[in-house]
């Protein structure tokens, strides 16, 4: 019996049941039935241009499109009747007129949609002796390769920058056989999920620009892995050829990031075997580095290791660490009765330590954005710096829901913003103070004034049924971060929203449940937090897979820190400052070359295998840090494999959910940030995160790569007397760096804007401080 | 997914739209707004499109189209596409007479190849060209939906047809006298 919830038709002599309206193509495929088709595709609105999907429905006089034909009570449907057939045919027939059927050429040949769909639907010979048509190729980038002869205008492309890009950037110019898909300018695509047309496109118009080429399709194999780049934690599978990665693409989730993948994600592989590689262990000798066997190296180590009073031996570890190098590193650590371990190496205000959650995350899952009502942004750009939630959040703006930000930068949405307040760092407290004043919330004794903003604000987030908050980068990078957090949690709080972080790399969860992190352990004890180990709080300093220069908060203090200190170094890329400072250096594998876990910003622990060995001599972390702890006479590290590691990681936790919520007894905060002549705005770009992103030359190629300059807006430009291109010193602290100031709207008054992860920032202070600048 | 169809959007709005187009464009386009829902302002591109070419002397620039894209919100793309798909969009310098010669089936079936030749010969430009002079410039269209008046060819706002190698003279003469040459 069809109820108003579902419906029944029969497809082929089957009877399936459907939504009313439900498009027959999505009933079809639940079915495991097979219709062709070219333009249609789940995740983007129903263009039903192709035609390949026609089907014979009794009753219609002529046969209709499967993706664009609502089911009906009793509908009935031949996928397959000579009818169906002939028009599908057909179709085809027409599609393949203009097409080069260039296939031995083409580098989507033997994964084509094309090439499946005319096997079954296409004849052997073609009837079409007239010339065909040609389309010059443009230059979209250095991502996307295109051959634009081959496309047969499915326009997925162009719906997907519409609808999920958010960025319309390629379009259908000119009509009929001059029509062609393209820029129109001929200019880069700036969108941070464009490589997904590449999956899109079901020809060989849009292919991958560094993966062109380089191999066939059954020459590759396949492995899964988990991208190590932000916490949204995308699957993805990564494509081998003799043990090298030639390719990276989505593996669905819809849980997570459905069928889309950040170009950080699909692109950064190409940094993997960059000549900056650690190959071989090395110690110093005599003040130079010299290669070393692994025995004499982890000997160095632990004799290093060994000389050091507990309380001055301290564990930096990158944020985008394996769950069990975490907890390898904490097991070692607490070993040698030290708590100075830290994952948070960006962080700079650790005030609220005392009384953090055991095991803070997004306050919601990933897919629950895309119900909000209200999204709250505080010093987040969450569109370059978790292009994924972003994906989520500008859906839940296609869907009518609205966003709000806080931030220190005017940073470029793909959507409105409802209320977008840009004011300098020092000035963020204030404004989320007003807000939570309009919500009668905790102000933690800020004195505000109530501003119709705020109000408009407050009215928002009441009103919103789903709403989050969501603390991006900037705002944990920020010298009041402990007091930006309490008052996300007050105005959370007061208008009945989740709220949450970002975290800092792709497996913050995991570290704070490893305990990669110098409080909550079974101990009352407290180590010193990633600031102080940076500012010369240890005379051994162990180095878990991190750039020194570019992956911390104050790159200066580090440099002093690391130059006093002794440094154990695991790392899988030399870098200046470890080749200066480094004692010993462990080389260690990357993410794909190691089996680990993440745990994601939704709290899902994802474990995946090695798919490739690491180069040369290096070696997982994980069994590095194993043998360390054997070479230590450590009990407990002889873990046969990584399982047991994680499995261990997970039981010595014992809070199983995550939480956000704030421990009581906390202290009264005073706001850190002061306004200064200059302030400097941080915050790391897309393609700045991580040694290995910052090493893949395709992404440095895109419009998002940071070009070298420090921004500052036109009024303070013409009120320094400074034109654009002018050269300026910027000075924190003993150092100074020159480079070219640009003008730049988005930037408040009295900022420069200039990140970190830069070459030119590896020489200065942190993000969001003091500054100078004068004319060079 | 759906089909409905949303109106595009700019995530930000263009912040001066004074600045863009003079006063008296201003008014036309915005009639041409006035006419749809208030989110539907992109519906007025093409109207939009011919204000700024007639604007400037028959011809749109990317520059002209990407302001017409901020005026209305609406990303350049879906403004290149608009502009690039109507024929009656130039793209390229035109005469000061644009004469747009139909040589669709019902025209070519009463001699729009004799017009042409004629043409060709009067003006010394092919289809796609502009006298030297910039007088006038020569476009081959298809059926403008004056089949009955076959051959036909219009020019500015005016459909002429009918057309022989003589009546082409006068109205070309007539033309030049009231340009005064
Ligand atoms: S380029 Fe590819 S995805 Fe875009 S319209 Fe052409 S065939 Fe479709
Ligand atoms: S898939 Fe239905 S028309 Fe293209
Ligand atoms: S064919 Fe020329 S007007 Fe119709």
């Amino acid at each position: 019996m069809a109820t108003p919830e579902s419906i029944t038709l029969q497809v082929d002599g089957q009877t399936l049941t459907a939504r009313p309206g439900q498009m027959l193509i999505e009933v079809t495929d639940q079915a495991g039935l097979n219709v062709p088709r070219f333009c249609y595709h789940k995740h983007l609105s129903v263009a039903a241009n192709c035609r390949m999907c026609l089907v014979e429905v009794k009753g219609a006089p002529k046969p209709l499109p499967a993706c664009a034909t609502p089911c009906t009570d009793g509908m009935e449907v031949a996928t397959q009747s000579a009818l169906a057939r002939e028009a599908q045919q057909g179709t085809m027939e027409f599609l393949l007129i203009n097409h080069p059927l260039d296939c031995p050429i083409c580098d989507q040949g033997g994964e084509c949609e094309l090439q499946d769909v005319a096997m079954g639907y296409g004849g052997d010979v073609s009837r079409y002796t007239e010339r065909k048509r040609v389309v010059q190729d443009e230059n979209i980038g250095s991502l996307i390769a295109t051959d634009m002869t081959r496309c047969i205008h499915c326009t997925r492309c162009i719906r997907f920058g519409s609808e999920i890009a958010g960025l319309r950037e390629l379009g259908a110019t000119g009509r009929g056989e001059h029509m062609r898909i393209g820029t129109y300018i001929a200019q880069s695509v700036a969108s941070e999920l464009s490589g997904n047309v590449i999956d899109l496109c079901p020809v060989g118009a849009l292919t991958s620009r560094p993966y062109r080429y380089t191999a066939r399709s059954w020459e590759l194999h396949q492995a899964e892995t988990i991208a190590p780049h932000d916490g949204v934690g995308s699957s993805l599978y990564l494509h081998l050829r003799r043990n090298q990665i030639l390719r990276v693409v989505p593996k669905e989730n819809p849980d997570c990031h459905q069928t889309w993948i950040s170009d950080r994600d699909r692109f950064a592989y190409t940094g993997i075997n960059h000549p900056d590689r650690l190959t071989q262990p090395m110690i110093r000798e005599n003040g130079t580095l010299r290669t070393a066997s692994w025995s004499e190296a982890l000997q160095q180590a632990a004799d290093l290791i060994r000389a050091t009073r507990a309380e001055r031996l301290g564990l930096l570890a990158s944020p985008n660490a394996t769950l069990e190098e975490y907890y390898l590193g904490q097991q070692l650590m607490t070993g040698l009765g030290s708590r100075n371990i830290d994952h948070r190496l960006r962080q700079v205000d650790f005030r609220d330590d005392a009384v953090n959650p055991p095991y803070p995350w997004l306050g919601c899952r990933i897919a629950e954005l895309e119900q909000n009502d209200i999204t709250f942004l505080i010093g987040s750009w969450l569109r370059k710096d978790q292009p994924l939630l972003n994906h989520r959040v500008h859906q839940s703006v296609r869907a009518g829901g609205q966003v709000i930000a806080v931030n220190p930068v005017a940073y470029d949405h793909n959507y409105p913003l409802a209320l977008n307040c840009v004011v300098s760092p020092a000035q963020m407290a204030c404004e989320l103070a007003g807000i939570a004043q309009a919500l009668k919330a905790d102000t933690e004794g800020l004195a505000v004034t109530v501003t119709h903003a705020h109000q408009q604000a407050a009215e928002q987030l009441r009103a919103a049924q789903h709403g989050s908050i969501i603390l991006g980068t900037a705002a944990q990078m920020h010298p009041d971060y402990a007091l930006l957090r309490r008052l996300a949690a007050h105005i959370a709080q007061a208008a009945g929203l989740n709220w949450g972080t970002v975290g800092f790399g792709c497996n913050d969860l995991g570290a704070w449940i490893a305990g990669a992190v110098p409080h909550h352990t079974t101990e009352a004890t407290t180590g010193q937090h990633a600031a102080q180990m940076q500012q010369g709080g240890c005379d051994t300093l162990i180095l878990l897979g991190l750039e020194p220069e570019a992956d911390v908060a104050d790159p200066q203090q580090t440099a002093q820190a690391l130059t006093q200190a002794r440094v154990i170094a695991l790392s899988a890329y030399r870098s200046p400052l470890l080749e200066q400072t480094a004692d010993v250096i462990l080389p260690i594998g990357v993410a794909t070359e190691t089996s680990g876990s993440f745990i994601s910003l939704q709290g899902d622990r994802q474990s995946f295998a090695g798919a490739a060995p690491p180069p040369g001599e290096a070696r997982p972390g994980w069994k590095v840090l194993r043998v360390l702890g054997n070479a230590l006479e450590l009990a407990g590290f002889d873990y046969p494999d990584s399982t047991h590691i994680r499995d261990a990681a997970l039981q010595h936790h014992t809070t199983p959910l995550p939480d956000n919520c704030l421990g009581p007894d906390r202290a009264a905060l005073q706001p850190q940030a002061t306004v200064h002549n200059w302030q400097r705005i941080g915050g790391v770009p897309i393609y700045a995160t991580d040694a290995i992103v910052r090493r893949a030359a395709p992404l440095q190629a895109t419009p998002d790569a940071w070009d070298d300059t420090a921004r500052l807006n036109p009024r303070m430009l013409a009120e320094h007397n400074l034109s654009a291109g002018a050269a300026v010193r910027l000075t924190q602290g003993e150092h100074s760096i020159t480079l070219a100031v640009c003008s730049d709207a988005r930037v408040p008054d009295g900022c420069v804007w200039y990140p970190t992860g830069l070459p030119g920032s590896t020489q200065l202070g942190a993000s969001f401080a003091h500054i100078s600048l004068e004319p060079a | 997914m759906s089909l409905r169809n949303a109106p595009m959007q700019t995530p930000v709005p263009h912040p001066d739209k004074t600045s863009l187009f003079r006063p008296d464009i201003r008014a036309e386009i915005d009639h041409w707004i006035a006419k749809y829902p208030p989110e539907w302002q992109q519906s007025a591109c093409m109207a939009a499109l011919m204000i700024v070419q007639e604007d400037n002397g028959g011809h749109l620039t990317t520059e002209l189209m990407d302001k017409v894209a901020d005026y209305l919100d609406m990303p350049p793309i879906a403004v290149y596409e608009v502009g690039s798909f109507y024929a009656m969009y130039e793209h390229k310098p035109v005469g000061r007479h644009k004469i747009c010669l139909c040589t669709n089936i019902s025209c070519m079936l009463n001699g729009s190849d004799h017009i042409y030749q004629h043409l060709q010969q009067r003006l010394g430009i092919r289809f796609g060209e502009v006298t030297e002079d910039g007088q006038f410039s020569l476009k081959e269209v298809e059926c403008l939906g004056a089949c009955c008046g076959a051959p036909m060819m219009q020019i500015g706002k005016t459909y002429y047809e009918h057309l022989t190698p003589q009546r082409v003279d006068q109205i070309l003469d007539r033309l030049e006298a009231a340009d005064g040459k």
